[in-house]
Formats: structure tokens, C-alpha cells, sequence
């Protein structure tokens, strides 16, 4: 039972709050499980979760209002404390930052008073950074309120300034500030297909689940999500596992730096992303589906659940799907609320039944035991295009496409220095030479594939080939010309981890915020080779202990940059051997800001 | 009959359900561990009781024990693995033990002698974690949280309570009480439940009884970590216990 001081306080909402919050909690039903749904929805409406809302939702969940702020905390686009009217957060990936982002956003803030992180005292705004918002393509880009605002400009941050002094409603901005650009810029197997919708369900409706698996098996299709995982493998053990209710999965969580495929894809290809989860449900008997959709991706929610509606009533989803009595198949939209650990399977099964995205100890894996403890098949986006085609070309033809490991298509997200981001999608085996080339890139010092988690390549390595024998990617392709410092690339990387790692274990937890001191210290011109040589420690210990990919890959900015350019660093670090990281000076500098002081005799000098 | 797996070359034999850990224990083995509690689910997150199995790495307290495994445990290699782990913890709170009155009961103190700690090996991070002392007869220290949920996990399974939960991510990640002032003395806690006496640190700590047997006395003072382990796992037949 909950303590007597822990009473509702309905009265501290307005009465138009108070109906609104029994509406969220009637149209989730009362369910704990969709506490996250539930406080996105409050926080979308109230600007933030007040405390007397917490209470209400504890008292009408039945559940211990620190649960509450235990997963509110969690996720960094909930709030337990008003953040403002006017929530700003500028993507901070090194994309970002590379077409200018950091002055953009410092002029913002003197534009408007606020320092960065803090609420302006009028409670009208915030500013702050955020993980990449899957803009890369079209950057420097922000989130207003979790809308997404692309091409910022000083021009725009000028007129976006004046709107918020003008406390103008988000809804009456101009449109084309919220505009977002599909860039494909080569489209192959899954941009190019002319299926009509529910074709190949139709056409596969007869087959069966077993022969459904067979032919993803045989199409040796792997998961697009990072792993590359085989797809029939997995569908098959989900088919085959025992439970009450099967689930299908789509991870449409996005949240790979560099990543932005599954954005375009749902924008255009949503029906092909359904009709791979249905055909999923059929081949593993599920009835019931998610698509977890990023917090970023808020804008695509209408369309979404349009398509949704129009393959409802086009008998694509519902009960006797097509006429086939018996096969039921429905999806719910689940959102996200910032969190890139969300993107890992088990985590975001947590977040899907309402919980802190923190992975599972595996095995049990999610084939056997998912969602609500039940058989489920979580794939990636993309992965689910991939196998509706597979399906519907025949695993002969669609494995003909690509290498012999690495059959079918990838979609890649193309940023960074060159002329022409966007989406790439080639026959798996493609050279990262002959991407560069048409994305019309010259100069280029490096390329990271797949994101912070993935690989930094150097010049001499163009020549490598995208799939799995060689240089697997989930689709992110940064591009680095010669005239930036790789250095401060990884730095950015692993600012990103730190921000993200769910703090579960320890090394994750207190290794990726070391390794972040580590790089500010290396940067402030500080560091020595002692701290070189820590970089190796802790990424060892990263890599042997931590509980999850993040962990694991955590320090692999930093180490594939030392390989190729390892000059960066040492251009850096002072000749010692060891040098305490506590910097004596800037520990004065509070008390020359607060005396306004600057002068030399308010400074220490260095001694080396 | 029950199968085996080889733990450091000695067979082991276990029951269908238990994990590495809980069979190591329960057949007399020690592998450290540090959030793992024979009374509990495996929580794995403190990642001390990393073991080798067959080559790759694992935690052991959460990793199902099979017929046939080659673990690996008691190796210089894994042990400085460990070593590392607590300079972290340690580096990550505040703990200056001679002042603490958890020192020679503590287990993350114990294991930093038991593993051989004898440097920070890491830059302090000096977190800024201001007490709880607002409720009569306990306080809670933040400052020596290793969060490893113990306390959670005991409210709530064991107590029915649910005085404590985590809170944020990342290295803000920090412990919270259920009460809206954010008080532990606007909980339901009492001196009676189990979540007062499952922290292996000293945050949830009885007023008013300080240090009333002397440090150097205390538990681990008299016998290290690895020698008394074992008292505490449940031994054969009961072998893993579950709530
Ligand atoms: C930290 C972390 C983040 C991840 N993020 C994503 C993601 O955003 N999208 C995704 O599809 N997979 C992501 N994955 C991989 C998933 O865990 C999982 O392997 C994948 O979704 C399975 O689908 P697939 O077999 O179709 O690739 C992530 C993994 C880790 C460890
Ligand atoms: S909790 Fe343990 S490690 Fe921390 S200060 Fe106390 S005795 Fe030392
Ligand atoms: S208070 Fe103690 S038992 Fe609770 S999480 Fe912290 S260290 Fe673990
Ligand atoms: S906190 Fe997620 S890998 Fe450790
Ligand atoms: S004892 Fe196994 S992870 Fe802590």
C-alpha cells in the first residue's frame, strides 16, 4: 500500500487538466503497461509531468508513484519539472555540428537569455542538445516540443526566436520549417518496388507459415538492424516457441547516429513495412503487432496510423484478414520518449510494457520469451520490407541479388561531407569508394559505417565492401573529409554513449562517463599517454563485461581513431607522462566569473 | 542425477534452473559476486562474477548453467578484470570507509582486499549526493550506492512495499524513495523490513546504534569474502533459492 502522504492531489490540476489526464488513463484502460504511452501523452499536453499528475496516474494505475518517476526519469524527452513552454533541443551528432549547429544554438541562447540546460526565468524556454535526431541529411536540425525542425540557418533561428518571444503556438508556425525531405538519391529493390499493397499478402495467403519461413530461409535475408541475425532462423524459432500469444515486433527506434532509412522508409514505403509484419504474423502465428517508433519521429504518427486505418478497411488487418477465417492481425503504434538504448531488442521490450529501457539479462531471448514473457519476432524496418519481398520475388530470384552472404539490398544513409546526402540503396557488396563517388564526395579523410557503434575506415580502406564478410553496417554512412579533426569526431561519439549508456552495469555506467572525462581532458590539453594507455584499460573492460552492445562498442570511436589518426590525439597531449585530471585554474574560474574578474592576476600560472 | 559443467577444471553439478553461480555456491565454490543474493533473482548488473565460459565471457550469476560448460573463473585475467570494476564503483561514490559504519560489514570493501584493490586506478568522480536523514530511526547515505537494487527488489517482493526504485539513466542513475515530498520518512518503511537489511553497503543504515562493534572486529575483518561466502548460499539440496 502507498503511504497516506502520497493522496492525490487533483485539485492542484486544472479541472480541463484533470479530464483530460481520466481521458488518457480511459483510453489506455487503466493498463500499466502503457504507463510510457500514458506519460507521453500527459507530457504532450502539459508541457511536463507535474507532481499531482504523478500521484493521479499511480492511484489509477494501482502501481507506487516512484515507479513513475523511476521510468519518466528514464527518458530524456519526459519531464518531471517544466521545462518551459518552449522546449529546444538542437541534435547534437557530429553531422550536426559539422554544418554549424553549435554557433546556431549559442546564438540562439543569447538571442533569448537562457543559458544552455537551464529554464529562462520567465519559465518560457529551455535550450538544450539532444542525440541525433535522424536529420542528418538535412541539418543542422532541432526539436521544438519533439517536433522536428530541419535547414536550421541563423535566418531561421532568428524567426524561430521571435516566434517563441511571441509565444506563437507551435501549431501556427510556417509549415515549411516542420518540412522533412525524403533525399532518395538511388533507389533499388525496396525504393524502386511497384507492389500494390496487399499483393503479396494474396498472393501468400495460400503458402501457410511454415512455407513462409521456408522461403525467408532460403532467401538468406539477415536482419537490417545491426546484428544480421538470419531472418527465417528467427521467425522460425519464434513459430516453434510456446506460449499463449505470439507477437510481431518492428524496431523503428532509429536511433544509430548517422542512421535515417527507417524515417524514409515509413514515410514512404509504410505499407511494405506492414505487409512484412503481417506476413510475419502469418509465418510465426501472431496476432497482435507493435511498431516502436522513435519520440523523434512523432510528426509520422498521423500518417502512420492512416495507413494503418486504409489497410484496416481494406481487410489488410483486423479479424479474417483478406477472408482467411482465423487469421487475426492487428498493429499498435508504441512511441518512444528519447532513448537510444531503446533501439536494443530486449530493452525495448521493456519500454513496450511500459518500463525503464534497461536490456534483459539473455538468455532467455525474445523468440522464446518477449514481450509480456511471450514468442516474439522483433525485426528492424528495413528487415521487414526486405522479407515482404523476398516473399513476394521467390528466395531464388531475391538471392540472387547482393553476395553469397549478404543477400538482397541495403538502404544507406548517406551525411557528412558531400554534395549529395540522402538515401542510397545498392545490391549488397557495394565498395565504399563507389558510394562516395556518387554521393559526389572528394577529399575524404574518413568514413564512419554504421554509426559510433560501427567502424571508422581511413583512406587506404575505400576499397572494402558493405555485408556481412566484410564491413556490416545498419546503414549509416558519415562522410569526413580532410579538413576535419577526427579527434573531435570521437569525442562527439563518446559524449553520445555516456549520454545513453541505461547506467544497469558497471562498466557501462561508470565506464563510458570515464572515458568521456578522458576525451574532455585529452581536449582541454590536458591529457597524456597514461591516458591513452586508460582508454585501452577501460575499453577492455567495456568490451569483456558490459551487458549490452552499447557498452561493448562503446569505446570503438575512440580506438578506431587512434589507428588511423593517431596524430589527433597526440598532437594533444602534453609530454608527461601523468597529469591529474583536476585543473587548478579552472577551478578558479567560478570565482573570476562571480568577481568579474579576467585578468592575469586572477589566473594561475601553468607549471609544467 | 545431475548433470555437471567444469568450473576451473572441477566438475559441478547442478539442478535444471539454477545459473552458474548458484550452482558454484551451492556445491562449496566461491566466484565473486557482489549484487548477487542468494535469496533473490540474479540481478546482473555489478558484473564482479564475471566468469569465461567456453572462451567468452559471462556473467555467471545470471548465466544458465549447462551440461558440459568450461568455466573459467578463479584466472589472473579475470581477476584484474574485477579489480577494475571496483576501483569503478568506488570511484564512482563517495566512500570513506574509516568514518563508515557499514567498514568491516561491508561487501564491495571486502572484495576490494579479498581481490587485492591497492590503488584508486581511477580519478574520483566526488558526485554531489546529499543524504536522507529526515526519517526518525533510519538514514539512507547515497553517497555509497552502488545500485545494484537489492533494496529494491527486498521492498518490494519481500516487504510488499516498494520504498525504493531507481531513478534516471547513465551515471545520474540514483536511488528515489516512494513519497511525494521525496522523503523517506513519508514512506511506509519500517525497521522490521528485509529491504533494511540487504544493502551490501552502507546506505541503508539503523540511527542510532553506531559502530556498537568496533571496526576491526567486524565480519570481514575477521575472514575474508571468499572464505565466508559460502555460509550465506543456501547449500544441497535446496540448492537456488528463488522469490
Ligand atoms: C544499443 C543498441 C541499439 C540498437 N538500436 C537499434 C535500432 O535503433 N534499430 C534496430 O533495428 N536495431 C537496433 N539494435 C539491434 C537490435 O537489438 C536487434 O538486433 C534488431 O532490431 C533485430 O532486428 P533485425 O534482425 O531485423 O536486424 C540495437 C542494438 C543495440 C545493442
Ligand atoms: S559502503 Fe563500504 S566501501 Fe563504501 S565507504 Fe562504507 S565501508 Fe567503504
Ligand atoms: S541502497 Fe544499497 S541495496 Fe539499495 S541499490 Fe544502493 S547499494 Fe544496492
Ligand atoms: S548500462 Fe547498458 S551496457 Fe551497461
Ligand atoms: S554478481 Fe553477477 S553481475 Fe553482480
Amino acid at each position: 500500500m502507498v503511504h497516506e502522504a502520497v493522496s492525490p492531489s487533483p485539485r492542484l490540476l486544472a479541472p480541463k487538466d484533470l479530464s483530460f489526464l481520466q481521458q488518457v488513463l480511459r483510453s489506455h484502460a487503466n493498463d500499466p503497461t502503457k504507463l510510457l504511452q500514458i506519460l507521453r501523452e500527459v507530457q504532450e499536453h502539459l508541457g511536463f509531468i507535474p507532481n499531482a499528475a504523478v500521484s493521479f496516474i499511480a492511484e489509477a494505475l494501482a502501481i507506487p508513484r516512484n515507479r513513475i518517476e523511476s521510468v519518466a526519469s528514464f527518458y530524456s524527452f519526459l519531464h518531471l519539472r517544466s521545462q518551459g513552454t518552449y522546449r529546444v533541443l538542437f541534435s547534437d551528432n557530429i553531422t550536426d555540428r559539422m554544418l554549424g549547429s553549435q554557433t546556431l544554438m549559442e546564438r540562439m541562447c543569447q538571442q533569448l537569455w537562457v543559458q544552455p540546460g537551464k529554464v529562462s526565468e520567465d519559465g518560457l524556454l529551455s535550450i538544450g542538445t539532444t542525440s541525433c535526431t535522424g536529420m542528418c541529411d538535412q541539418g543542422p536540425a532541432m526539436l521544438v516540443n519533439e517536433r522536428a525542425i530541419t535547414k536550421l540557418t541563423h535566418q531561421r533561428i532568428q524567426e524561430i526566436g521571435q516566434l517563441i518571444r511571441n509565444r506563437t503556438p507551435l501549431s501556427d508556425w510556417p509549415a515549411d520549417f516542420f518540412q522533412v525531405e525524403d533525399n532518395i538519391q538511388r533507389a533499388g529493390l525496396i525504393l524502386g518496388n511497384t507492389l500494390a499493397y496487399g499483393e503479396t499478402l494474396q498472393a501468400s495467403l495460400t503458402l501457410g507459415g511454415s512455407a513462409l519461413v521456408e522461403e525467408v530461409k532460403r532467401s538468406g535475408l539477415r536482419g537490417r538492424g545491426g546484428a544480421g541475425y538470419p531472418t527465417g532462423l528467427k521467425w522460425e524459432a519464434c513459430r516453434n516457441a510456446q506460449g499463449e500469444q505470439h507477437y510481431v515486433v518492428c524496431n523503428a527506434d532509429e536511433g544509430e547516429p548517422g542512421t535515417f532509412k527507417d524515417r524514409v522508409l515509413l514515410t514512404r514505403q509504410a505499407d511494405l513495412v506492414f505487409e512484412g509484419m503481417t506476413l510475419c504474423a502469418l509465418a510465426v502465428g501472431a496476432k497482435k503487432g507493435f511498431l516502436y517508433l522513435r519520440g523523434e519521429y512523432r510528426y509520422l504518427l498521423d500518417h502512420l496510423k492512416g495507413v494503418l486505418q486504409r489497410r484496416r478497411e481494406s481487410k489488410l488487418l483486423g479479424m479474417d484478414i483478406l477472408g482467411q477465417s482465423g487469421f487475426d492481425f492487428d498493429i499498435e503504434i508504441h512511441l518512444g520518449a528519447g532513448a537510444y538504448i531503446c533501439g536494443e531488442e530486449s530493452a525495448l521490450i521493456e519500454s513496450l510494457e511500459g518500463e525503464r529501457g534497461v536490456p534483459r539479462n539473455r538468455p532467455p531471448f525474445p523468440v522464446t520469451h518477449g514481450y509480456l514473457q511471450q514468442p516474439t519476432a522483433l525485426d528492424n524496418v528495413e528487415t521487414f520490407c526486405q522479407a515482404a519481398l523476398a516473399i513476394h520475388m521467390g528466395a531464388d530470384q531475391y538471392s540472387a541479388i547482393g553476395t553469397s552472404k549478404s543477400t538482397g539490398s541495403k538502404l544507406i544513409s548517406v551525411s557528412g561531407d558531400c554534395p549529395r546526402p540522402g538515401i542510397y540503396e545498392y545490391p549488397f557488396g557495394v565498395s565504399v569508394q563507389e558510394i562516395l563517388n556518387d554521393c559526389g564526395a572528394v577529399n575524404t579523410r574518413a568514413v564512419q559505417i554504421s554509426g559510433p557503434s560501427g567502424i571508422c575506415i581511413g583512406e587506404h580502406e575505400f576499397g572494402r565492401k558493405l555485408g556481412f564478410e566484410d564491413l556490416p553496417t545498419a546503414g549509416a554512412f558519415m562522410v569526413f573529409d580532410d579538413s576535419r579533426d577526427m579527434f573531435e569526431v570521437a569525442r562527439n561519439f563518446v559524449h553520445f554513449f555516456a549520454h545513453e549508456s541505461c547506467g544497469f552495469c558497471t562498466p557501462c555506467r561508470v565506464g563510458t562517463s570515464m572515458l568521456k572525462q578522458t576525451m574532455d581532458k585529452i581536449a582541454g590539453g590536458q591529457g597524456t599517454h597514461y591516458d591513452l594507455a586508460e582508454v585501452e584499460n577501460l575499453d577492455h573492460v567495456l568490451q569483456t563485461t558490459s551487458h549490452c552492445g552499447l557498452g561493448r562498442t562503446a569505446c570503438n570511436p575512440v580506438l578506431h581513431t587512434l589507428k588511423h589518426f593517431r596524430p589527433a590525439y597526440e598532437s594533444r597531449l602534453k609530454s608527461l607522462s601523468f597529469k591529474p585530471a583536476f585543473d587548478l585554474d579552472g577551478a578558479l574560474a567560478r570565482a573570476r566569473q562571480m568577481t568579474g574578474r579576467d585578468d592575469a592576476g586572477a589566473h594561475l600560472k601553468e607549471n609544467e | 542425477m545431475s548433470d555437471t559443467f567444469q568450473l576451473d577444471g572441477q566438475p559441478v553439478s547442478f539442478e535444471s534452473g539454477q545459473t552458474v553461480m548458484q550452482a558454484a555456491l551451492a556445491a562449496g565454490h566461491y566466484i565473486p559476486h557482489l549484487c548477487y543474493h542468494p535469496e533473490f533473482k540474479p540481478h546482473g548488473s555489478c558484473k564482479l562474477c564475471t566468469v569465461k565460459v567456453n572462451g567468452r565471457t559471462a556473467a555467471s550469476c545470471t548465466m544458465p548453467a549447462e551440461a558440459g560448460l568450461e568455466v573459467e573463473s578463479d584466472i589472473e585475467e579475470l581477476n584484474a578484470l574485477r579489480r577494475t570494476l571496483v576501483q569503478m564503483l568506488f570511484a564512482e561514490g563517495n566512500h570513506f570507509c574509516p568514518s563508515c559504519e557499514k567498514s568491516g560489514n561491508c561487501v564491495l570493501q571486502a572484495l576490494g582486499y579479498d581481490l587485492e584493490v591497492h590503488s584508486a586506478g581511477f580519478r574520483h568522480q566526488f558526485p554531489d549526493r546529499p543524504l536522507d536523514a529526515s526519517h526518525p530511526d533510519i538514514l539512507l547515505d547515497f553517497n555509497r550506492c552502488i545500485l545494484c537494487e537489492l533494496c529494491v527488489n527486498a521492498s518490494a517482493e519481500v516487504d510488499g512495499k516498494h520504498v525504493f526504485a531507481l531513478a534516471e539513466r547513465g551515471n545520474s542513475k540514483h536511488l528515489i524513495v516512494n513519497a511525494e515530498s521525496g522523503l523517506l520518512k513519508d514512506t511506509n518503511i519500517a525497521l522490521t523490513d528485509k529491504a533494511m537489511s540487504v544493502c551490501p553497503v552502507g546506505v541503508i543504515i539503523k540511527k542510532g546504534v553506531g559502530f556498537s562493534i568496533p571496526i576491526g572486529e567486524r565480519r570481514y575483518d575477521q575472514r575474508p569474502i571468499s572464505e565466508q561466502a559460502l555460509d550465506d548460499a543456501p547449500r544441497p539440496p535446496s540448492g537456488a533459492k528463488h522469490e
